[in-house]
């Protein structure tokens, strides 16, 4: 298309047709790969969580370079900045959360 | 509106404008809250995935099948909003106003899909009430269709002020590539959906 891009990509805040394609197709194979690897059973319960949740987050950053434009030029850097204090926090909820709660309820013999 | 619209005549076509308002990372600011709430979501479901009080587990309730459809909806709808942000970049009206269609159409279907299974799973017996793990199921799963029906009234809005005298102007710009945000982040929190939510449930 005509939205050829040259080789900087210094504050551009929108993709090609060409980069959108790239994305697509990248995130149609990693959720392909994610749902073969639980529905196929081919690997164990712990490897099988490992597999998909790394399918998982690195399919979040296709989305977030191809779909979202995220990048490191200056112009993006307060955005980047955002996401990695949210990215920060909500780590410490999901881990802290789960590491407190699945203990209360090992000790409380709940499950 | 103080908002100066005037554009030179010779409208920059390919030069790549920065349309990174305030308004645009104000609207990022609030996606990242918007993180949190999905977050705690997740961890609540995390936590509860396992309380059935007796009741129905994902496995017995969940259908792969429809997920996968969802999926694949969510995903060609991403790609064709995409498609829509670079119309309205180069500035081709009636391309953005088909793509938008195309778009939400897709997200119709998609909030439709989602209404069915809900019907489908409150029918058998398995409503929000029925476990800790349903509601924490109908919660996030609910809060993500929400999300997108919201998207989709926004993009209806959009549609018509696209269609009216406003037409691509720059304010329009900036509230396209907002709603680009919107919808592509939504499909991020369904990754984690499709994957903790329904996979981790079934595996």
């Amino acid at each position: 298309m005509s939205q050829a891009h040259t080789t900087s990509h210094e504050g551009e805040s929108h993709g090609s047709v060409g980069s959108y394609i790239t994305g697509f197709v990248l995130a149609v194979i990693l959720t392909v790969a994610s749902f073969a690897t639980v529905l196929t059973h081919a690997f164990s319960f712990w490897t099988t969580l490992v597999v998909m949740s790394i399918l998982a987050v690195v399919q979040i950053f296709v989305h977030l370079v191809f779909f979202l434009h995220m990048n490191t030029s200056s112009k993006q850097r307060w955005n980047l900045m955002t996401f990695a204090v949210t990215a920060l926090t909500v780590l410490i909820l999901v881990c802290g959360s789960l590491f407190v709660l699945w203990n209360t309820q090992m000790h409380m013999m709940a499950r | 509106m103080s908002h100066d619209t005037t554009h030179a005549p010779e409208a920059q076509h390919g030069e790549h404008e920065h349309h990174e308002t305030p308004v645009v990372f104000g609207f990022w600011v609030y996606l990242m809250t918007d993180c949190i709430l999905f977050g705690t979501l997740f961890v609540v479901f995390a936590v509860m995935c396992h309380q059935f009080a007796g009741g129905p587990t994902g496995k017995e309730l969940f259908d792969i099948t429809n997920v996968e459809i969802e999926t694949a909806i969510l995903l060609f709808s991403s790609i064709t909003y995409g498609f829509a942000s670079i119309a309205a970049h180069a500035r081709k009206k009636s391309a953005v106003l088909a793509w938008l269609l195309v778009t939400f159409v897709l997200g119709v279907s998609f909030v439709g899909l989602e209404i069915h299974e809900f019907a489908d799973l409150v029918e058998r017996g398995a409503g929000p009430d029925r476990s800790a793990f349903l509601s924490s199921f109908f919660t996030l799963v609910g809060t993500h269709g929400l999300h997108v029906t919201i998207g989709l009234i926004w993009m209806f809005i959009l549609f018509f002020q696209i269609l009216g005298r406003q037409g691509l102007s720059d304010r329009m710009q900036s509230k396209l590539t907002c709603l680009s945000l919107f919808w592509h982040f939504l499909d991020i929190v369904w990754i984690c959906v499709f994957t903790f939510v329904y996979l981790g449930s079934v595996m």
